[in-house]
């Protein structure tokens, strides 16, 4: 955020001009995208309302194994927990005994994986390309914490 | 008009969240607190961010990027890249203007998605508070399993893509 500030700054005495086109085209793009990030935070909000952290810990909790992965992923994939948040809890879920490989992946698909962000993931690659990307991401993490558990 | 159908939904969720208040209805009031703090965060870090790809897209010209990350790099462009991730912070939504400036630019394929997995997964700030509640064997250990999977998932990308005349929108 000050790196923002700063570097407009810099850019602003050293060329006025061009500072100016930069910022209209940055802003220019956040105020095209900005109907589908709403969209995208209203998902957001009613998913985390119907998913709240005590259902993920206990659905985390009862799953071992490769069914705990698959609830890990699935979990992981629908909600969009920013990670200041997210890592306290998977804090508390190995505390409660969740295996470290099903964290690997609750953690893994969180970070790689957004069904609910998909519409503005498409605004810039496309429905059919980012489909692909999130499904890849969503066997990588099931492979991540495949090896997590062969290892920890 | 068309700004109004536009922002239609943002409205009615608006109008739904309004008279939750109004009728005390518990859940519509959560799911606006919810909205609310997610927005905020929003608000603030995103508007920035998208200054800065403006900035970067005027500053910095074609050719050193495509020198770098380009078609013919090699490794060091994909450490570029991871390295540029890394320093980064924020939701990986946030990742995707950025990926779409380093494509005009000239970046590859390869690396535009190499970039986004490790925007998703190897942000600096965010393993610094990884190690502080899980521990630094934990997060060490996903970092390096994390690392060649998703090398590995930019070369897919680009193997499936190369042949189709993929490219990254402007939005």
């Amino acid at each position: 955020m000050l790196f923002s500030i700063i570097a407009m700054a810099v850019s602003a005495i050293a060329d006025w001009q061009k500072t100016r086109e930069g910022l209209f085209r940055g802003l220019g793009m956040f105020v095209r995208l900005l109907p589908a990030l709403l969209l995208v935070l209203v998902l957001v909000s009613v998913v985390l309302f119907l998913l709240p952290n005590e259902i993920i810990v206990k659905n985390l909790g009862e799953g071992s194994g490769v069914k705990g992965w698959i609830i890990a992923a699935l979990i992981g994939s629908v909600a969009m927990i920013p990670g200041f948040i997210a890592y306290p809890l998977a804090g508390v879920l190995i505390k409660s005994g969740v295996a470290y490989g099903t964290i690997a992946v609750f953690i893994t698909t969180l970070m790689m994986v957004g069904i609910v962000t998909l519409p503005i993931e498409a605004k810039f690659f496309g429905w059919k390309t980012s489909i692909i990307r999130n499904g890849l991401s969503w066997a990588a993490a099931i492979f991540i914490g495949f090896i997590m558990a062969l290892i920890l | 008009m068309k700004l109004l159908t536009k922002y239609s939904l943002a409205l009615l969720f608006l109008f739904f969240v309004g008279l939750s208040y109004v009728f005390d209805f518990a859940a519509g009031e959560q799911i606006g607190r919810n909205f609310w703090t997610f927005f905020s965060e929003m608000i603030v870090f995103l508007p920035l961010m998208f200054i800065l790809i403006g900035l970067f897209d005027v500053w910095v010209p074609r050719e050193r990027i495509e020198k770098h990350i380009g078609a013919s790099s090699g490794w060091k462009g994909t450490a570029l890249v991871i390295l540029l991730a890394g320093l980064q912070a924020g939701p990986l939504y946030g990742a995707f203007p950025f990926a779409y400036i380093l494509w005009k630019k000239g970046c590859n394929i390869r690396n535009v998605f190499i970039y986004l997995g490790a925007f998703a997964t190897l942000k600096i700030p965010m393993i610094t508070f990884e190690i502080g509640f899980l521990g630094l064997k934990f997060s060490l250990l996903r970092t390096l399993i994390t690392l060649p999977v998703f090398i590995l998932l930019g070369y897919l990308m680009e193997w499936h893509l190369k042949h189709t005349n993929f490219e990254v929108k402007h939005p």
